[in-house]
């Protein structure tokens, strides 16, 4: 990432901190208090119900199910930044997938060949790039970040715009993570679960390297 | 061979090419760089892997300089 240099993008969104990692882990914390008030409170109130009367376990059952679908939700909006969008004209995605394969080392350009997702270091942790989000994966690969940000321009072939997120992201990895809107945070595991087979793999790499990044 | 390129709907397209020693091309890669920043493309100049400057004068030095569009949370 280009030291000091700051996404141009990000005067757009003034009135925003500028992320950093403590400002990660304050956000961070605070998902995991969201899905705890989301969860515990319905779980509590169907022990209770039971409790006092067995014969309303249907709607017990309701309850559970509350707490079970709102988690998931959010862990689907978050799977939602790395799904593929449709695709432009062979010809358009093979000179894009040119330029994108230029910019990236062999090991992203594997990754990126199986899944769709590019793997890219960086000082806040390991992220994986997709065409209409990013998600960032924290240093010890036990948290992520969903990012949904993208290039508004409807006929640009899927790789190029892999490459116009890349290109942002190593510009000013922070004011990156500034200007896109947050869509989840939360454990990897949840995250993995909502996406579509062939992207998983890409989870399982992020979460390596990011236990191995400083 | 320097090469200014655009990201587009066609995957990209090369703009300009120019060399330091031809005055001619790098005038005609300065004209469409500054031709691109004025319909609010960003110019990066990408450094290896992991890395990435955006630039609003032309280097002349650069083997590629790469236009894009701005980005925005969705």
């Amino acid at each position: 990432m280009a030291e000091g240099a700051v996404l141009p993008e990000t005067a757009g969104v003034y009135w925003r901190p500028r992320v950093d990692a403590r400002r990660l882990q304050a956000v961070g914390r605070l998902w995991t208090a969201t899905t705890v008030v989301h969860t515990v409170p319905w779980l509590v109130m169907s022990a209770l119900l039971l409790y006092l009367e067995p014969l309303s376990f249907p709607l017990a059952l309701i309850l559970i199910a509350h707490a079970w679908i709102i988690p998931e939700l959010y862990a689907k909006r978050g799977a939602n930044v790395l799904r593929p969008v449709q695709r432009m004209d062979d010809g358009a995605e093979r000179t894009a997938l040119g330029l994108l394969g230029d910019l990236v080392g062999h090991e992203a350009r594997a990754l990126h060949a199986k899944t769709g997702l590019v793997i890219e270091g960086g000082g806040l942790g390991a992220w994986l790039v997709g065409e209409v989000g990013a998600v960032l994966f924290r240093p010890g690969g036990r948290r992520v970040h969903c990012y949904c940000v993208g290039v508004e321009d409807p006929e640009l072939p899927s790789a190029d715009r892999v490459a116009h997120l890349l290109l942002a992201l190593r510009e000013d990895e922070a004011g990156f993570a500034t200007v896109a809107n947050q869509a989840f945070s939360g454990a990897p595991w949840r995250l993995r679960r909502r996406l579509p087979a062939r992207a998983r793999p890409a989870v399982r790499t992020a979460v390596a390297v990011a236990r191995v990044e400083p | 061979m320097s090469k200014l390129i655009r990201m587009d709907k066609t995957g990209h397209t090369t703009l300009a090419e120019w060399t330091t020693d031809d005055q001619v091309s790098v005038d005609a890669a300065v004209t469409a760089f500054r031709e691109q920043l004025d319909q609010g493309y960003y110019a990066i100049v990408t450094h290896g892997e992991g890395h990435a400057e955006q630039v609003r004068e032309l280097p002349l030095d650069a083997g590629t300089v790469i236009l894009r569009r701005p980005i925005a949370g969705g």
